[in-house]
């Protein structure tokens, strides 16, 4: 036992010059500095201290996560240790900085980063101070081992909100102004930047409080074998709560989130159709941008009166958008679905670049408007209302992501679902079965063409226009990448990574230039730490977790064995 | 005219000359084993049959019909079921859900349902694990239900590639004693395996693979006795 604790020391000493690494490279790329007027509690720390201290804090934290059962004394020794070894590494960024200059090739190397360093100290008692908050960020998350677990976790909820509200403060108080009576007693909480230190303290009592009381809950036995009929009950109240949230959603929350939610919805639409393509039936897409791209050129060809004499209405021109994807996924998928894994991901990667160029292009300019678009297209009209908004547009969204959400979860669960299924884990056997790969691998194809088609004449009316630049690669890559975040192949997991994904930009928008760099670690980190996603697919949580799997068949072959030896 | 007739098939991978002329034949109701060490081409005969590889030259017969006409979609209609090497149940599926797939060429929904019972009536043990996803059944498990599955399809021959990799002995021997099994209630079977010992055992005639051509052809019991195959088969001196 003492020896294995022992070799701890090494991997504890290497966490925390990891630690103390990322906060050297957060402090030379400019966050801490940039963000140092930017206060979490008014008056007492800054957004930039929090970006310095918190990579022990979090180094710590995992690191005594990961180890299991140590006394408390090794704990709080291994967290100091972590703390100090971070700390120690930005003393010696500070004594370097402020000895040499490194400005030539660390342009924000400079004095007024030492400064904040060092808590706008002395030179030595600054040092000193930025080595024991260091020390004591790896104590703190020692301190969450060592208390109960009820109350650790309320009091992480409660920091973790605290740090997110002081740092959202600016979009809280925009929000809450439209809540009438709420309004003054929320942004009493707040002060010019960030919460006023009273309003935390009354934060983080309410949410760990309320965590706290929460977890606690006894579940009484009387209640818990509820009826079916009951639990059918709950089951559709549940669902008619979330509906009339969403359909509440933009009056409260006002232009500037309904404009993020449409994008939110927007990729939404498309990460299901591109589920459908990938996650359901295993085909690796990446020109999925084009069919977005002929879902709005359609919409804009046939009802810009620009480009005709004749402009349709947004809803007779829908039903041609919606036939042109299919087709166009058929003309695709055709050629390309008898080829296998990264063969398809290339052609159709070339695929998207051609659609776009194509619309890009000089030669057919007459007709899709070159690299100037396509302005004045038809908004959808209902009744004798248009629909021009965003906060209107986000129920077309809403109502477009309903009815595809609906059409994939049946897909899901039926014959064609499990047909899709069966194709992704082992074709061959498939086909021996009798199932038309190329058939069934169309079918996918063409839904995913068509549901990302949708998506696209809905854009082309949000905006009016189309240009050529939005259907870029990188949208391909976009719906891709939420669609892995929030799990391959299941639906919710489409919802949840398209909020993550395509939300928290927006959130993080005034982390500007910083804004994909902080985007790229939280990946990195989801991936490492969830590698199933968000919200996974139940039977797809199976595939990462293969050797567990494998471990698991192994013990039941031993068990069978030994049974079948004993019954002879 | 026997039930399978493979003439002289020659197919290749690339330029590998993997199948050098392959003939046999399976009778109807008859167990045909195919023996062979690792990369003698068992299972690329196994897959030329099924349609899933096209060879170059020669004939798969079935009632006499030339079957290399079809695309390897269409065979199972035809009457051919596999069991995949390294069983290839789907993961995922619930042990339901896989046989329902191995029934996919079947129209008849009644159909389907009878040879669920008939298959649960041969491996109660899939019975037990229905809703099971089939990733967490043991590897003989696993193998009941590759077999199940390629049953489904109420096929006139069965083609099975080394249902004994993999197993321990005991269970090897419940593999085999349900494939007579199968046998015996009507279903024509062509068995590869590398287990020698075990497939003479069970199968009337056999054949010997080696490098992409059949060296020898024999019922079991003779098969059994010949010098070649006890030495380079049955680990005998
Ligand atoms: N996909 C493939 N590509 C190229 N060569 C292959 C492929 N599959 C099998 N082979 C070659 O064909 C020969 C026969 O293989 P196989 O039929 O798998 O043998 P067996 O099933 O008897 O072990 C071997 O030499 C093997 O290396
Ligand atoms: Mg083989």
């Amino acid at each position: 036992m003492q020896s294995q604790n022992t070799s701890l020391w090494k991997p504890a000493i290497q966490s925390g010059l990891i630690a103390g690494g990322v906060a050297v490279l957060l402090s030379l790329v400019g966050m801490v500095a940039t963000f140092n007027q930017r206060f979490i509690i008014s008056g007492v720390f800054s957004m930039g201290q929090v970006i310095f201290l918190a990579p022990m804090l979090l180094m710590s934290y995992f690191f005594l996560r990961k180890t299991m059962a140590l006394s408390s004394q090794k704990i709080v020794l291994y967290g100091l240790l972590i703390g100090v070894m971070g700390g120690l590494v930005l003393v010696l960024l500070v004594l370097l900085g402020t000895n040499f200059n490194l400005q030539a090739m660390f342009i924000n190397s400079s004095s007024k980063l030492y400064d904040i360093l060092t808590f706008n100290q002395p030179l030595a008692p600054g040092l000193m101070i930025l080595l024991a908050l260091s020390a004591v960020m790896g104590v703190l998350a020692s301190g969450s081992f060592l208390i109960p677990p009820r109350i650790s976790a309320a009091v992480i909820q409660g920091i973790t909100w605290v740090l997110l509200v002081g740092l959202l403060r600016d979009l809280i108080i925009t929000v809450t102004s439209r809540w009438g009576p709420l309004a003054g007693p929320v942004k009493s909480l707040f002060a010019v930047s960030g919460l006023k230190p009273l309003g935390a303290i009354f934060l983080f009592a309410l949410i760990s409080g309320l965590y706290y009381w929460r977890n606690g809950k006894p579940v009484s036995p009387a209640q818990k074998p509820t009826q079916t009929k009951d639990r059918s009950l709950l089951f559709w109240a549940k669902w008619a709560g979330l509906i009339i949230l969403l359909l509440l959603l933009p009056p409260i929350l006002g232009i500037f989130f309904s404009d993020i939610l449409d994008t939110v919805f927007m990729y939404i639409l498309m990460g299901i159709g591109l589920n459908i393509v990938v996650g359901f039936a295993g085909l690796l897409d990446l020109g999925y941008v084009a069919f977005f791209a002929i879902g709005a050129y359609t919409m804009g060809v046939l009802t810009s009166p620009e480009l005709n004499a004749d402009p349709m209405t947004y809803w007779q021109a829908l039903p041609f958008a919606m036939i042109a994807c299919v087709v166009a996924g058929l003309i695709l998928g055709l050629p390309v679905l008898k080829m296998r894994g990264d063969y398809l991901a290339i052609v159709t990667l070339g695929f998207g670049e051609i659609v776009r160029l194509l619309a890009l292009s000089d030669w057919l300019r007459p007709w899709f408007g070159g690299s100037q678009g396509i302005q004045l297209i038809a908004q959808p009209v209902i009744g004798n209302m248009v629909l021009n908004t965003q906060q209107e547009l986000y129920y077309l969204f809403l109502l477009g992501v309903g009815i595809v959400a609906f059409i994939a979860w049946r897909l899901r669960d039926s014959r064609m679902g499990r047909t899709w299924m069966a194709i992704r884990e082992d074709e061959d056997v498939a086909i021996a079965m009798g199932i038309n790969h190329v058939a069934y691998k169309l079918m996918a194809f063409a839904t995913g063409a068509l549901f990302s088609g949708i998506a696209g004449t809905i854009f082309a009316a949000k905006l009016q226009s189309v240009y050529p630049h939005s259907m870029n690669f990188l949208v391909s890559i976009n719906v891709l990448c939420l669609i892995i975040i929030g799990g391959m192949g299941s639906i919710p997991g489409v919802f949840v990574g398209s909020l993550v994904l395509m939300g928290s930009p927006e959130l993080l928008r005034e982390f500007a230039e910083y804004r994909y760099l902080v985007y790229g670690a939280l990946l990195v980190v989801m991936m490492l730490t969830r590698p199933e996603g968000l919200w996974p697919d139940a039977r797809r949580k199976l595939e990462l977790h293969e050797e567990e799997l494998e471990a698991e068949a192994h013990v039941l072959a031993e068990a069978e064995t030994s049974a079948m030896k004993s019954a002879k | 005219m026997p039930l399978l007739e493979v003439e002289n098939l020659h197919t290749y991978y690339g330029n590998i000359h993997a199948l050098k002329g392959i003939s046999l034949t399976v009778e109807k109701g008859e167990i045909v084993t195919l023996i062979g060490g690792n990369g003698a081409g068992k299972t690329t005969t196994l897959r030329t049959i099924c349609g899933l590889l096209k060879p170059r030259e020669g004939r798969v017969k079935l009632e006499g019909e030339d079957l290399t006409q079809y695309k390897a979609h269409d065979i199972v209609y035809k009457g051919i079921a596999m069991v995949p090497e390294g069983r290839g149940v789907f993961a995922r599926l619930t042990v339901m859900e896989n046989l329902e797939m191995g029934a996919f060429s079947l129209k008849s929904k009644d159909q389907v349902n009878k040879n669920i019972e008939r298959i649960f009536g041969l491996f109660p043990r899939l019975k037990d694990r229905r809703s099971q996803v089939a990733g967490t059944l043991s590897g003989g498990e696993q193998q009941m239900l590759a077999t199940g599955r390629a049953l489904m399809a109420n096929p006139s021959i069965l083609l099975m590639d080394e249902p004994s990799m993999g197993l321990a002995p005991v269970l090897v021997e419940v593999i085999f004693d349900t494939i007579e099994q199968v046998n015996k209630e009507g279903v024509t079977i062509l068995l590869v395996e590398q287990n020698a010992l075990m497939a003479l055992g069970v199968a009337h005639r056999g054949y010997v693979l080696q490098t992409g051509e059949i060296i020898l052809s024999d019922s079991a019991d003779k098969l059994q006795k010949n010098s070649t195959v006890q030495k380079a088969y049955l680990g005998m001196e």
